[in-house]
């Protein structure tokens, strides 16, 4: 396991692994709108609607999903200082932005029709349009700062901090009173939500899981080459001046 | 220690602080946080007339009236008490007897809650319309009520 925090050898794995990954994340995902379009049954009071379901659901797991990857990688940044983390921070947070996107989006087009309103301040929707200022600000960062290893100690203490904001979420429509519906599927007593329609989620969930390791692993290549590239440009620089000072 | 010892207990208390002051910050403000408040939570609080806010609960059953245009007057419960609302306007799709809704508006001297929106709350469970109808024909249907157990019921009759 070790052997891969080697940035040389991660590219290799992540080169052997990413094809198998994306084909995966393409057959599950056609499978799972498959079922969700023509499978899965619509429900007794949304009826159709309850299909965004299928899209809300699994982008509001990855978005914290990603967030507590980003948090580990954050740590491997802070307290062993590797790069390989940082790289991994940096191409988690865009990621989990999008995810955290269209969990708001497909959450505010089922909103209307079934609550009545876009939108509401209640903790849950707050909460969660709070994690995805946190991937604006993290992605905002990693912008500002030039120097990669400054970049990445300080969206490694931003993480942090903003990981309180995870059980918060989860715990939001427990904790107060939400317009939003408590958990369906991770609950105690069993999931609340008929079997089928249980499963073409989880099968939406798995497809959206594939689909983060792939564009993460890709992510992750390209910080690594972006950073090798960024390094010989630096030396070829100092060479050049170099040689001009000796001519 | 080593120095990565040292720096993963600082972020472990640090963290830790964090949370803390977090926690006692939204304990502190429960009542902001809140989205709304139940019958039970708007008596025992005896909000007075005027002040805006924003009840939840269950349409009871057999209270929804429709008045002559647009007008509704239904009761809202949560099991502890329950809060006459009157409203004028659009109604959500979801909103029927037995239903969770969210009012936001104003108590008036009478007792009486002034709404002037409706929300309609929808709850956790997910199912067919025919498990739901096979459900309420056993007779284990609970309107609104505790959602685990119809739900293992409607995995069995699958």
């Amino acid at each position: 396991m070790l052997k891969y925090a080697n940035p040389t050898n991660f590219l290799a794995l992540a080169g052997r692994l990413i094809p198998w990954l994306a084909a995966a994340t393409a057959l599950l995902l056609t499978a799972g709108l498959c079922l969700t379009f023509f499978v899965a049954p619509d429900d007794y009071q949304q009826g159709s609607s309850v299909k965004i379901m299928y899209l809300h659901v699994p982008s509001a797991w990855l978005s914290m999903m990603c967030y507590v990857i980003m948090t580990s990688a954050a740590l491997g940044t802070i307290v062993w200082r590797h790069p390989l983390a940082d790289a991994a921070q940096k191409a988690a947070a865009p990621l989990g932005a999008v995810f955290t996107l269209l969990c708001l989006v497909t959450g505010s087009l089922w909103g209307k029709p079934m609550w009545g309103t876009w939108w509401v301040w209640d903790a849950r929707l707050t909460s969660v349009l709070v994690l995805f200022l946190i991937y604006l600000g993290l992605i905002g960062l990693w912008q500002t700062i030039e120097e990669p290893a400054q970049a990445a100690r300080a969206a490694a203490i931003l993480t942090l901090v903003g990981v309180v904001n995870i059980p918060i979420i989860k715990f939001s429509v427990d904790w107060w009173n939400t317009l939003h519906q408590p958990a369906s599927v991770f609950k105690l007593g069993g999931p609340a939500i008929s079997g089928s329609m249980l499963w073409p989620l989880l099968i939406m969930a798995v497809a959206f899981t594939l689909l983060f390791l792939t564009l993460h692993l890709m992510a992750v290549r390209n910080e690594i080459l972006r950073r090798r590239l960024r390094r010989l440009s630096i030396d070829a620089a100092h060479a050049e001046e170099k040689s001009e000072a000796t001519a | 220690m080593t120095r990565k010892q040292k720096r993963l207990t600082l972020i472990g208390s640090a963290v830790g602080v964090l949370a803390l002051a977090v926690g006692l910050i939204l304990f502190a403000l429960r009542d902001n946080v809140v989205f709304f408040y139940g019958p039970g939570e708007l008596v025992e609080k005896h909000v007075g007339a005027g002040t805006r806010l924003r009840i939840g609960g269950l349409v009871k059953t057999g209270t929804l009236v429709h008045l002559e245009g647009k007008s509704v007057k239904f009761e809202v419960t949560d099991g502890k008490a329950d809060v006459p609302v009157t409203y004028t306007g659009l109604l959500p799709d979801l909103f029927k007897e037995g239903q969770g809704v969210v009012a936001e508006g104003a108590l008036d001297t009478a007792g009486v809650f002034k709404a002037d929106s409706i929300l309609a709350k929808h709850d956790e469970r997910y199912m067919p319309r025919e498990v739901a109808d096979a459900l309420k024909k056993q007779g284990v249907w609970q309107e609104g009520g505790a959602a685990a157990q119809p739900a293992k019921n409607a995995g069995a009759a699958q």
